[in-house]
């Protein structure tokens, strides 16, 4: 039963990654960015990580792909005109694509794993029935993680404060109330008496 | 590990289920209705005129701050999941640990307040 869950979840992991780059139509690629995610949290139950499964729906499906929508829905992308140049640009992508899988291998073949990392690993992690996967990454993210946990706060501020710069500007010619100057105002700043002798006129 | 993944089997039926009926309620329309379509019937419907627009119209980039603020926040919360199960055998430091992130955060979100970025017009 696992091993068909498992053989499910992740042949539609697969099946919808690839759909993501070949679709036509980049709202449709979305639409199977969130179907990959629902996939990816299925095989994170799986492994037992049931906090992270949950972190990946709420904060994955319901955040990061509600702004890709708004990217997406942003460009204002004309598809015919996006095919177009497509078996002119093949070679030059070909290039690339080549170049960066062999940057990739290199990568991974001078990758030296740190030869403690499984006692490490085990360590950290207690058996998932005694403890469970929430309590776990909560009893270590706060004192053991701490600085960590620190500067994710603080990158989390910086792209806080970037959107803001980025795409927050002050509207012009907007007529908003202020209460307070409205309460502030006085009789003397609003009305004048002004004596107008019989006859003459101001 | 079983006794957990038997918890899930609900939601795992749940989700057939789910996928199952809408997919006989797409396909039962193809089956069962009559299918006589023509291009009065095809083409896209706005309350008896032609549409004055194309669908894919951009949006004002103020929904894109309103979401990339809604996601920090989001990501706040998340947070704030393990160090409530966890409470209690804590301790003052990951407390204190926890107010440090929360008050960082809070000097964002004072920013933005003053800013006026969240308001719409």
């Amino acid at each position: 039963m696992i091993a068909l869950a498992f053989w499910l979840f992740a042949t539609l992991t697969v099946a919808s990654a690839v759909m993501v780059i070949s679709a036509r139509n980049t709202v449709h690629s979305v639409l199977f960015l969130i179907f990959c995610f629902f996939n990816a949290a299925g095989l994170f139950v799986l492994l037992g990580a049931e906090f992270l499964a949950m972190i990946l729906v709420v904060v994955y499906v319901g955040a990061v792909a509600v702004l890709f929508l708004f990217v997406v829905m942003m460009l204002d992308i004309d598809f015919t005109e996006l095919r177009q140049g497509f078996l002119r640009y093949l070679p030059v992508g070909i290039v690339v694509g080549v170049v960066l899988c062999v940057e990739i291998v290199f990568v991974f073949k001078t990758w030296i794993l740190n030869p403690d990392m499984a006692t490490v690993a085990a360590a950290v992690t207690p058996p998932l029935d005694q403890i469970s996967n929430t309590q776990a990454l909560g009893s270590l993210i706060y004192t053991h993680y701490v600085y960590a946990f620190q500067a994710s706060g603080l990158i989390l501020l910086v792209a806080m404060i970037g959107a803001i710069m980025l795409t927050h500007r002050a509207r012009v010619g907007v007529r908003k109330q202020t209460i307070s100057t409205q309460v502030a105002r006085k009789r003397e700043d609003a009305v004048t008496v002004v004596k107008v002798p019989t006859g003459e006129g101001i | 590990m079983d006794a957990l993944l038997r918890e899930y089997l609900p939601i795992l039926i749940f989700v057939g289920i789910a996928v199952g009926l809408s997919a006989i309620m797409v396909l039962a329309s193809y089956v069962i209705a009559r299918q006589n379509p023509d291009s009065e019937k095809l083409s896209p419907y706005e309350c008896g005129f032609d549409p004055f627009e194309n669908a894919r119209g951009r949006f004002d980039v103020r929904y894109y701050l309103v979401a990339i603020l809604f996601i920090i926040f989001d990501l706040e919360v998340a947070f704030l999941f393990p160090w409530a199960v966890t409470f209690g055998t804590l301790g003052l430091f990951g407390f204190w640990s926890m107010m440090v992130f929360l008050g960082v955060l809070t000097i964002g979100f004072i920013y933005e307040w003053k800013k006026g970025a969240l308001e719409w017009e």
